[in-house]
């Protein structure tokens, strides 16, 4: 590209930048943005996943000009928004079971297609293990009838609604309630867990991402992108718990930005089964930044530790890195 | 509602607002503004993140008018100015400084090029007060006297307006036109000059123009003396002198070889001017070594470079016909020069003494109060004022740096004084803002100064040197060197912290409005206070 290079200050690293131009500015910048999971809610101090909520509902009732319902797992952003009688949904909501997001949105949709009310669109959305285990028949179904449904998974890496047990997201090394830090290799195991997002490109569906609650740029730009297409979409966003994860409340967004730099969360786009775009690091850090802030990666560090884990994760972000080609050229060493 | 209810639904659907999450909290976020470093360092008191703000939207002339509120000289600051704001910036700790001393300067001009004035005041306070002495320090309380209504009088012993900045610093680094269209737009706000008019007795002077105070601002002219044995045909001068004669009609004649004695900044300015006056040799001689030296080191790095050469380590004892006689000195453990006995000869057709300046204080004789002690008046470092009331005194006669920087930030404190005691009140002691440190700071917002444009931003800074053939930035590397500010502890309406608020607990209220807390629902996580690139939240514990 040859465009001349125009500078910021801060460019879109800031949710808003008063020197760009209105149509560059985020839609959580904006004074009229839908604020669709409202205040009063019950999520913890400086929860991920009610600001990742925010973040993707937001940028798709902008995309559909408030034309949207959303189906919702169990899980905390279920229990938090809605503690009955009271919500804090300002959209069309529904809640079912742990199991079935994806089924009632498939169902909602299809309702709408015989109704002729094409404009009205559906995303369904669930935590991890709303997502990656009880709810993926479900949406491996979705995926393989391309049902027109926006599938958003917001990732916390385990059940934390339950009080923090492992799910097929939570990462090796990590301390959960069903993942002790005791034995030879406390933690959850090497060797398990599934990535969702790889295998939503499997099922060839139109669009497939990753995003974190770090970039919101990113992230706004991908529900919208999904939101102009129809069939099954998914997109898979990381949210740090600050209860499960054992982290600071201030830190959430910190964590997030580490998860990407560090390369064990990839940030990618794929279309019809294919990577089309990666967000690149920025400035890589070596997993040890991401991890030591974390009290469910503790027993990695201090006297005794575990240099052999510390290395095993350390390999994920480089397998990450390369395989998704994370890096710049000139950067990469 | 009356509406039907399903099935096991008693309780009307309602909204969780009715939940006020606030009392959750045990620490509450509040806005603040820091006092950024470059502000804090300024020695005129600029609000440099203030009117970079306002540089940064391209809005030059808001620019201006901001920066003028505390310094009226922009164009020659941001050629004179030894900016050590720059040396304190934030921004230093990322990659380098913004380069605000040369944003200054292209506002300087551009308001020049616009030409753009002041306001006069809104209404006359019926006090008339002198200023002696047309030099950074006098103007600066002039236009800031005006400004607060006040009839103001500068009487000035010399031809020109200006002072020092007239008659020291040299051309090449101050154009004169510059100069006099800022000095003129002072006067253009009603403030009266009398010219050629030097004042011989403050007293007398105060009671015949029935002035009700008096800034002065004599500064420091009478160049210092060194005992040298001279024979009668040695050609000795002393640099304020050489300098002010350049401003004539005749340029002095320093002949083809010629030797300057001192090692500070006029030291410099008359070798360069030497060397551009045609000397084939301009030879500084100094008793210390380069690290001791006074002058600036890049003005020393300049002179270098245009062929100046210095001899360190060396005195003069002696001089002859065409030539001096040089001893050579050495450190003691102290640092200070000793003799060595060793002498040798340099030929010199003139020798330039350029050993410091003495004040004039012969117009004080008489004032009852006043103190004055190691030659220079004093004052109270609070006020301006001397021990006489009524009389203040800045710049380069009272103790303190001597550089134009510092004599206009004593211009704009004592008129405050002055407006102060003259209305009979009392300035309220404000409390200055915390600092706002690097470490509050989170550097990853900022973008990085493209690779592409570094090159020609090294240029850009370079400008900030004195070296009027390099001119000012463009108005494209100008609004980058702005934007290449954080603005340091000021909230420059980012939007992060409405936007990272899990809560949706901030309340945006517009355009240059900034922001408010919600803490009904505010339950203190701190995200918003850890993502707030520039640091302007505080995070402060509840009282229960
Ligand atoms: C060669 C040289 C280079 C310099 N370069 C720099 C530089 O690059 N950057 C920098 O910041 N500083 C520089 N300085 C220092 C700077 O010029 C002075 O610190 C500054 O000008 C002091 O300002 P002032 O208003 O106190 O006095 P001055 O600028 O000296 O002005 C005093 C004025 O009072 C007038 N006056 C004196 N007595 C009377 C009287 N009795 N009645 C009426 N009028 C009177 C004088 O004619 C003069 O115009 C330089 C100084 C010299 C000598
Ligand atoms: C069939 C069924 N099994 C178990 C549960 C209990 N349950 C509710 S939420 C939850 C965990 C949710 O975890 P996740 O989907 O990751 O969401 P999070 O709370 O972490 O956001 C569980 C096990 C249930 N509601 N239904
Ligand atoms: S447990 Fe975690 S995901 Fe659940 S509300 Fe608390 S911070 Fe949010
Ligand atoms: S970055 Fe801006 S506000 Fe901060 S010290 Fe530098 S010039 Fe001042
Ligand atoms: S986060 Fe941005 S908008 Fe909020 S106070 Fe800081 S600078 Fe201002
Ligand atoms: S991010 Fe929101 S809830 Fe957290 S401290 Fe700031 S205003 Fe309060
Ligand atoms: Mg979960």
């Amino acid at each position: 590209m040859t465009a001349p290079i125009k500078f910021y200050q801060t460019g879109t690293f800031t949710v808003g930048n008063r020197l760009l131009s209105p149509e560059q500015r985020s839609v959580q910048s904006s004074l009229e943005r839908s604020n669709s999971l409202n205040s009063g809610h019950r999520a913890c101090q400086g929860c991920g996943e009610a600001l990742g909520a925010r973040y993707a509902v937001d940028a798709a009732m902008r995309a559909t000009q408030g034309q949207l319902i959303a189906a919702n797992a169990t899980g905390c952003l279920e229990v938090f928004s809605t503690p009955y009688p009271e919500t804090s949904w300002q959209l069309p909501w529904i809640h079912s079971l742990f199991g079935n997001a994806a089924a009632v949105g498939t169902g909602i949709a299809a309702a709408m297609k015989v109704k002729g009310r094409n404009n009205v669109r559906v995303i369904a959305q669930g935590g991890d293990g709303g997502t990656t285990d009880i709810g993926f028949g479900c949406l491996s179904g979705m995926f393989e009838r391309n049902d027109d449904v926006l599938y958003i998974c917001y990732d916390n890496e385990a059940y934390m609604n339950t009080g923090v047990q492992r799910s097929s997201a939570t990462p090796a090394g990590a301390r959960t309630a069903t993942t002790m830090a005791v034995g030879a290799e406390p933690g959850a195991q090497f060797g398990q867990g599934k990535n969702v997002p790889l295998i939503a490109m499997a099922h060839e569906i139109p669009y497939v991402a990753t995003a974190t609650v770090a970039d919101l740029h990113d992230l706004e730009t991908k529900v919208e992108h999904a939101m102009s297409i129809r069939g099954a979409r998914y997109l898979h966003i990381l949210v740090p718990c600050p209860l499960g994860w054992g982290a600071a409340s201030q830190d959430t967004i910190k964590l997030a930005r580490l998860a990407r730099e560090t390369g064990l969360f990839p940030v990618f786009e794929a279309e019809g089964g294919e990577v089309t775009a990666v967000t690149k690091i920025r400035r890589r850090v070596p997993v040890e930044e991401y991890l030591r802030p974390q009290k469910r990666f503790a027993h990695l560090f201090g006297a005794k530790g575990q240099q052999q884990m510390l290395a095993g994760i350390q390999a994920r972000a480089d397998r990450n890195i390369k395989r998704f080609g994370l890096l710049d050229v000139e950067t990469a060493e | 509602m009356n509406m039907q209810k399903p099935f096991a639904i008693t309780l009307d659907p309602g909204s969780s607002l009715a939940n006020k999450t606030g009392t959750w909290r045990t620490e509450r976020p509040v806005y603040v503004d820091r006092l950024p470093p470059c502000n804090a360092q300024c020695p005129a008191g600029e609000d440099i993140q203030g009117w970079l703000f306002h540089a940064e939207s391209g809005d030059y002339e808001s620019a201006w008018r901001h920066l003028t509120r505390d310094n009226p000289f922009p164009a020659v600051m941001g050629r004179v100015c030894y900016h050590s704001c720059e040396g304190v910036c934030n921004r230093g700790k990322i990659d380098a400084a913004v380069g605000i001393n040369s944003v200054e300067r292209f506002l300087g001009d551009e308001a020049l090029k616009r030409g753009w004035q002041f306001k006069g005041p809104a209404s006359e306070s019926g006090k008339h007060v002198l200023v002696v002495g047309a030099g950074p320090s006098g103007m600066s309380a002039a236009y800031h006297l005006r400004r607060m209504g006040h009839r103001v009088t500068v009487k000035e012993a010399g031809p020109l307006l200006g002072g020092m900045m007239r008659f020291g610093i040299p051309k090449y680094r101050l154009p004169r036109e510059v100069l006099e269209a800022e000095m003129q737009r002072v006067v253009e706000m009603g403030v009266k000059v009398e010219l050629n008019t030097r004042v011989a007795n403050i007293a007398t002077a105060m009671q015949e123009g029935h002035f009700d105070a008096a800034f002065l601002a004599v500064g420091a002219h009478i160049a210092k003396r060194a005992f040298i044995p001279a024979k009668d045909s040695s050609h000795i001068l002393d640099a304020i002198s050489v300098l002010r004669s350049m401003e004539g009609e005749d340029q002095p004649m320093l002949g083809r070889r010629v030797v300057v004695y001192g090692g500070g900044n006029t030291a410099i300015d008359v070798a360069r001017t030497a060397k551009r006056l045609g000397a084939t040799e301009a030879i500084i001689v100094y008793r210390r070594t380069r690290e001791r030296m006074p002058a600036h080191d890049f003005e020393v790095e300049e002179a270098l470079e245009e062929g100046v050469m210095v001899k360190w380590l060396s005195t003069i004892r002696q001089a002859g016909e065409g030539a001096l006689t040089i001893e050579k000195m050495t450190l003691d453990e102290k640092g200070n020069p000793q003799p060595t006995g060793e002498l040798e000869t340099l030929e010199a057709d003139s020798l330039i003494l350029a050993l410091g300046q003495d004040v004039d204080l012969s117009l004080l004789e008489g004032v009852p109060g006043l103190e004055i002690s190691d030659g220079v008046v004093q004052v109270d470092a609070a006020t301006m004022m001397t021990g006489h009331p009524g009389i203040f005194a800045g710049g380069d006669m009272v103790p303190a740096e001597r550089n134009v920087t510092v004599a206009v930030g004593h211009g704009k404190k004592a008129a405050r004084h002055i407006d102060a005691w003259l209305r009979g009140t009392q300035i309220a002691q404000s409390v200055k803002h915390a600092p706002a440190t690097f470490e509050r700071l989170n550097p990853w917002y900022y973008s990085d100064a493209p690779k592409t444009v570094r090159p020609q931003l090294e240029m850009a800074r370079r400008t900030s040197s004195f070296d009027e053939v390099q001119g000012g930035l463009t108005e494209d590397n100008a609004l980058f060197e702005a934007r290449r500010c954080l603005s340091c502890g000021n909230c420059f309406e980012c939007d992060n912290c409405y936007g990272v608020c899990p809560d949706n607990a901030v309340i945006k209220l517009g355009d240059g409005k900034r922001f408010q807390f919600n803490y009904d629902y505010c339950k203190g996580c701190g995200v918003c206070v850890a993502e707030c690139p520039c640091g302007a939240i505080d995070m402060i514990p509840e009282t229960v």
